[in-house]
């Protein structure tokens, strides 16, 4: 917490500066000189030489007045003696100021006993009692809660010019109140006097008539409070402070201004407003997002009405370390931790007034309470859901996870919810599976909210030009998710349909691909290149090292003395310069770094102030104009890991950030020039398979302006599409397909080799040489900068089921295909029934096929077209029509078809019996077996990943998952990268999914592709392993942990050594932490650099 | 910080014994939640100095031994969360070496406690804070590190 009264500050900015003449006064402080202006009091003076007199009722922006006695002094001059508070008294030559001595420490302890009996629970109080060491008052306790500091007297009169608060009474019985202690109509609630208080008291909201009205922290979903200025969230972009007009006493009526005299950096402008700024654009790309479902929950669940309801997201700051309660786990009402949780699913998704599927909730559902548990493992989850659409990649194992560590899912929609009052528990009525109403008793209730259209897209839509769907989300094109219904305007994320964090970030890669196909001609054109002196040379010289050591106004300064620090630096081998700047991040500061370096001849230089995170670039920049290379550079962080968290303590921040430099000195000298290393691109992609995946991304490519080559093992383009006639939502697939493979064709730019195969690939990003080989019969080589894998996959054969033995079974593709060549087979049929998760969710494959409860009802629903009397059963698991897809369940549910669910330990039995079919199946629900005779069965067969997919990991040396699909490089953020720079991954190689999907993952893999290919060279990261040969011993560990594929071993003149690819290297050091020869190190972080560090911890 | 200053130990004056701690930080994420500790301005003891890593991978173990060798009295190591690693797999091989470090300290004879792991994201500075403080707390109660000094008489060698 911030001190608030010992805080240094020089009162020369201020109004209200309590000086009265010109000219400065000449006084000693505890034996040292102080030279201050005239007019400054002893406490402001000690202030400027680090001295933190104690006080409680000294604030610096308000006027001094002398209440809590802590800051008293013995002043001698001239021979007498005084003691004195000296916030109230000025300095004055000739003073000889002592400010702990051990008569001023009794009589500090004295007013702090005083200060407890009337506060004894006041944080503020007790915490200078400590810092005092005052451990018990001997008088008796009265409780007042106020201590009489005058503070938020002062507050609402100086700076808030209302005056509503004041003394009253006298001796005994003095305390604040209201005139005639009637509750005061003029307060504002601004709450100042509230947050000035060191006791936080709690009497002052009773003096106004207002109720108070809390400012609720918009991002920890009001769970806790924030001020007015504030950073809206821990990692916003930028991360800077706000002040939130609506609520501003300043803006509200002219009043405080506090943080204007307050900011050292006069970063805070009052008079900034909205600007209106016209930018020329080609293109617009909308991603404007979604908002959470706000509709009934209040009658319907509760929430708002009982204290221990909350939403999803609510739930997810309380589960947050930097959250309202630090990652405990606490009811919101009466912060106790609860034992019992249950979740509802589809609050606002699958209803009437949402018929869609907000398709996140019961992913995040299970992660929240999986996280909850991991926080309290005693907890009990329970999750009532109507399915678990559980249909992403690897989300089913993470599903089967949650249910192995106990988390309970109940098929069922909570009949009511209601509030025990005495405990704030919550009942939850619900049907059992033998339709028995249950209540059970929680401790606390997540509602699993739905997404709906952000409140302000319709506008955004009608300014734009853009059509709504019927749900009010931006409409997209068939096939092109990321087309809105205006050329040239593009979408992604859950604007359009709401979705999870990969398709949204593959969405929004995609949308830039489409951008970027129309701006292809102008790419580039507005880039200046900044010009630099050339390098100087040489300088694996001596090391000449400069430091600057930043006092950032007071935020180091005023913790940290500075100008000791940089005596002691001085003194530090190698370090021919040091000085210190108010701001060295200033750009005066900047030419002066400039200057110096020039007439010093330094050769490494250090900052010692606030965060590489943020200022390393600008430094590096400023060494690189001075003609150093940029990597000569380095940092010591004094201030966020300083002087801000030392705050109390100003001699350990000094004797800190005095360690801090010794390091960052050790580790400048012994830094080396680096080089980003320069690799010439070719300006060529090649994709592997010639499925609608593949071929849009080299569409995409070649509408980009880049040369692609095309391979497809087969004879013909198309893959898995050429199957499919009609989607949920579409028809035309063929069609579309045809234009498609029409379009890949007449492209001059795409070269498409056909019953082709890709014998090698050696090279590395931009790099790359590829055999091919052509009819089993020629061979070609190509040459090219990036691979695009969209290698497809391969529906399941299944081997159960009495398929390939009746011929009255057959899959949803099958079915398919008789439907639109209208067999005669078909349209005769009277019953049939589909089986789901076949060849998915089991032993076998583990995963979801995603697409095959859709597939089952589109097939449903075109059989009812055709004969409106045929009796449709599909045995499912779960129904996994995510999206807009649970309008089309809906409707086969509505036209008859009978959805029967089966639980994987009892999987439906198929016999043949006298030339009729029989299911068997045990009905969840129901708890009994069914028996039905169908003239069909259809398999709705689940995906598989390609055999040919192992092969080419291997030649690609990229990784697969468990499930034989390919891994990316992150799940969520790098969706159709691979760890391994330069090559991609899109469409059904990748995971099972939906035509229109896998288009979004290969316009996004183009769009991926061209920050490589748009540019004629690749600059490889700078801070990157290097091996020493000689030590090297070929053993191969680098390589077997590089995640890059940048290590390898060869063979050298006839010894293994290994070798670094510095273009795939990206400098986490694994290989160099392993290397048990000592033959790796890594530039930037060298054994040398990271050792000089350790060593100086000698002198600590 | 309200509610951590009860715990807070830099006024306290009576304890004699004030260790040394380094720790090594992810770049991405542990510093830089620290950096997040400190634009907040929890409080925590001044007992520690950073060492910035790219990556909890980079850690040499011989790193924490030197480290202890030179005067430390205890070790941080702070990585990304597990699946958060900004290089795919650097904080699970750390997490496997520090599992053999701790090993091997009790084997010389050194008390494993010294030597901690943690994982700490780009958010989370209370938790940073909080780590500090723990263990801080944890090796005052251990006291200073004796043994296996530079300079001092290894135990080893009397076998």
């Amino acid at each position: 917490m911030k001190n608030r009264g010992s805080t240094k500050k020089e009162m020369k900015s201020r109004p209200r500066a309590t000086r009265q003449k010109e000219g400065s006064t000449s006084l000693t402080i505890d034996g040292i000189p102080v030279k201050v202006e005239r007019g400054t009091t002893i406490l402001q003076a000690a202030s400027t030489v680090n001295i933190k007199i104690p006080t409680l009722c000294y604030n610096e922006a308000l006027s001094p007045y002398g209440a809590c006695r802590l800051c008293v002094v013995e002043i001698t001059k001239n021979g007498w003696r005084k003691i004195q508070a000296s916030c109230i008294c000025r300095a004055e030559d000739g003073y000889d100021v002592q400010t702990s001595t051990p008569e001023l420490e009794n009589i500090r302890k004295t007013m702090i006993e005083l200060m407890i009996a009337r506060a004894p629970e006041s944080k503020g109080v007790l915490e200078m009692a400590e810092r005092l060491g005052v451990k018990r008052t001997r008088f008796t306790p009265r409780n007042d809660d106020c201590i009489l500091c005058g503070l938020c007297v002062r507050m609402c009169a100086e700076r808030m010019g209302q005056s509503v608060i004041g003394f009253a009474g006298r001796g005994d019985e003095r305390k604040i109140s209201t005139p005639f202690d009637i509750q005061s109509e003029k307060c504002l609630v601004c709450g100042a006097c509230f947050s000035i208080c060191p006791c936080a008291s709690d009497n002052l909201r009773k003096l106004s008539k207002k109720p108070p009205r809390p400012l609720n922290d918009e991002f920890d979903q009001g769970l806790r409070q924030r001020s007015v200025i504030h950073i809206p969230f821990p990692q916003a972009v930028p991360n800077a402070a706000i002040i939130d007009k609506r609520h501003c006493v300043h803006f509200l009526g002219d009043r405080c201004g506090i943080c204007q005299d307050l900011c050292e950096a006069k970063a805070i402008d009052f008079d900034q407003n909205d600007r209106l700024i016209d930018v020329r654009v080609g293109s617009i790309i909308v991603s404007s997002g979604s908002d959470v479902y706000k509709g009934k929950m209040r009658r319907e669940f509760g929430y708002g009405r009982y204290d221990n309801v909350v939403t999803s997201i609510e739930f997810e700051r309380i589960l947050s370390a930097s959250g309202p309660f630090y990652g405990h786990v606490l009811r919101p009402g009466d912060r106790t931790e609860p034992r019992r949780i249950a979740f509802v699913q589809c609050v606002g998704s699958r209803e009437e007034a949402h018929d869609y599927c907000s398709s996140v909730c019961c992913m995040y559902a299970t992660k929240e309470a999986i996280i909850a548990k991991d926080h309290a493992p005693l907890l009990d989850c329970t999750i009532f859901c109507m399915d678990i659409r559980a249909f992403g990649k690897g989300f089913d194992e993470y599903y089967e996870k949650a249910m192995k560590s106990g988390i309970h899912y109940i098929r069922c929609r909570p009949a009511s919810i209601d509030e025990v009052p005495d405990t704030k528990n919550i009942v939850i009525k619900y049907s059992d599976e033998n339709e028995r109403a249950v209540l059970e008793e929680y401790d606390m209730v997540v509602l699993s909210c739905g997404l709906e259209p952000s409140q302000h897209l319709a506008n955004l839509a009608g300014r734009l030009g853009l059509d709504l769907n019927k749900r009010g989300f931006l409409r997209t094109t068939a096939f092109s998710s990321m087309e809105s219904s205006r050329n040239g305007i593009f979408v992604c994320g859950p604007c359009t349909e709401p979705k999870d964090i990969p398709e949204t970030v593959t969405q929004s890669s995609a949308a830039a691909a489409k951008a970027m196909e129309l701006l292809k001609d102008v790419r580039g054109t507005q880039i200046t290149a900044k010009q630099y002196p050339p390098e100087l040379p040489a300088y694996d010289q001596e090391p000449r090292i400069g430091v600057f050591v930043c006092h950032c106004g007071i935020n180091i300064g005023g913790y940290v003395d500075v100008p000791q620090v940089v005596e002691y630096t001085k003194n530090l081998p190698g370090v021919v310069y040091a000085e210190s700047n108010l701001y060295t991040c200033s750009q005066d500061s900047q030419k002066r770094i400039v200057e110096l370096i020039g007439k010093h001849k330094l050769n490494r230089v250090v900052v010692a102030s606030c965060t590489p995170r943020t200022h390393e670039p600008l430094f590096r920049e400023t060494v690189r104009e001075a003609g150093l290379n940029p990597y000569l550079f380095e940092m010591a962080n004094i201030r966020d890991q300083c002087s801000w968290i030392h705050m109390n303590d100003p001699l350990a921040a000094t004797r800190k950030a005095r360690d801090l430099v010794r390091m960052a000195v050790a580790k400048a000298g012994a830094l080396a020039a680096l080089k980003r290393v320069e690799i010439k691109v070719k300006q060529k992609a090649m994709v592997i398979g010639g499925g609608v995946a593949g071929m849009a991304a080299s569409l995409s490519l070649a509408r980009q302006g880049f040369e692609v080559i095309l391979v497809e093992k087969e004879h013909e383009l198309g893959g898995n599409t050429r199957y499919i006639y009609y989607t949920i939502d579409e028809n035309g697939v063929q069609n579309f397909l045809e234009n498609m493979v029409r379009e890949v064709y007449d492209n001059k730019l795409i070269t498409v080799y056909t019953n082709a195969n890709v014998e090698g690939v050696s090279g590395f990003v931009g790099n790359y040489v590829s055999e091919i080989s052509i009819d089993t019969k020629s061979r070609v080589k190509c040459e090219h900068g990036v691979i695009i894998v969209a290698t497809g996959a391969q529906e399941f054969v299944p081997d159960e089921y009495l398929y390939g033995q009746d011929e009255r079974v057959v899959t949803q593709r099958e079915l398919e295909q008789m439907l639109v060549q209208r067999d005669p087979t078909v349209s005769g049929v009277k019953s049939v029934v589909m089986i789901q998760c076949v060849g998915s969710r089991d032993d076998d494959h583990v995963y979801c096929s995603r697409r095959c409860c859709s597939q089952a009802i589109k097939n449903s629903l075109r059989l009812l077209e055709m004969n409106p009397m045929v009796k449709i059963y599909v045995l499912y698991r779960d129904i996994r029509t995510y999206g807009f897809k649970e309008e089309f369940y809906t409707e086969a549910r509505e036209k008859g078809v009978l959805f029967i669910r089966y639980d994987s330990s009892n999987r439906p039995a198929v016999h043949s019996d006298n030339g009729s079919l029989s299911v068997m199946a045990f009905e969840a629900l129901m708890q009994e077996n069914i028996e039905i005779k169908p003239d069909l069965l259809v398999l709705s067969a689940g995906i598989v990943p390609s055999v040919d997919n192992r092969r080419i990991a291997k030649m690609l040396k990229v990784p697969l998952n468990s499930d034989g699909y390919f891994l990316e490089a992150h799940v969520k953020l790098r969706p159709v990268d691979f760890a391994t720079e330069g090559i991609f991954v899109a469409g059904l190689a990748h995971s099972p999914k939906f035509i229109d999907e896998a288009i979004a993952q290969a316009f996004a893999t183009a769009a991926r592709a061209a920050t490589i290919l748009s540019k004629d060279k690749y600059y490889a990261e700078a801070t990157i392993a290097h091996v020493n040969e000689e030590l090297c011993v070929g053993c191969g560990l680098c390589s077997n942990l590089c995640p890059y594929e940048a290590v390898e071993i060869q063979v050298k003149e006839g010894k293994r050594v290994s070798q670094v690819n510095e273009a795939l290297c990206k400098g986490c050091g694994t290989c160099v932490a392993a290397c048990a020869s000592g033959a790796m190190d890594q530039y930037g972080f060298t054994k040398r650099q990271i050792l000089g560090m350790i060593g100086t911890l000698r002198e600590w | 910080m309200k509610h951590e200053s009860n715990e807070r130990t830099s006024f306290d004056k009576s304890k004699s014994f004030e260790p040394k701690i380094v720790a090594f930080l992810c770049n991405w994420c542990s510093y830089a939640g620290a950096d997040l500790a400190g634009v907040s301005r929890f409080q925590y003891p001044a007992n520690i100095r950073i060492i910035k890593v790219p990556c909890s991978g980079r850690i040499n173990p011989l790193y924490i031994v030197k480290a202890l060798y030179n005067g430390v009295d205890g070790v941080l190591v702070s990585g990304c969360h597990p699946g958060d690693c900004h290089y795919i797999s650097g904080n699970y091989f750390a997490r496997r070496k520090f599992a053999l470090v701790k090993k091997f300290l009790e084997y010389v004879g050194i008390e494993s406690e010294r030597v901690q792991f943690s994982w700490v994201s780009a958010a989370e500075g209370v938790r940073f804070a909080q780590i500090i403080d723990k263990l801080t707390n944890e090796i005052r109660k251990l006291g200073p590190l004796t043994y296996f000094r530079k300079g001092s008489t290894c135990k080893g060698d009397q076998t």
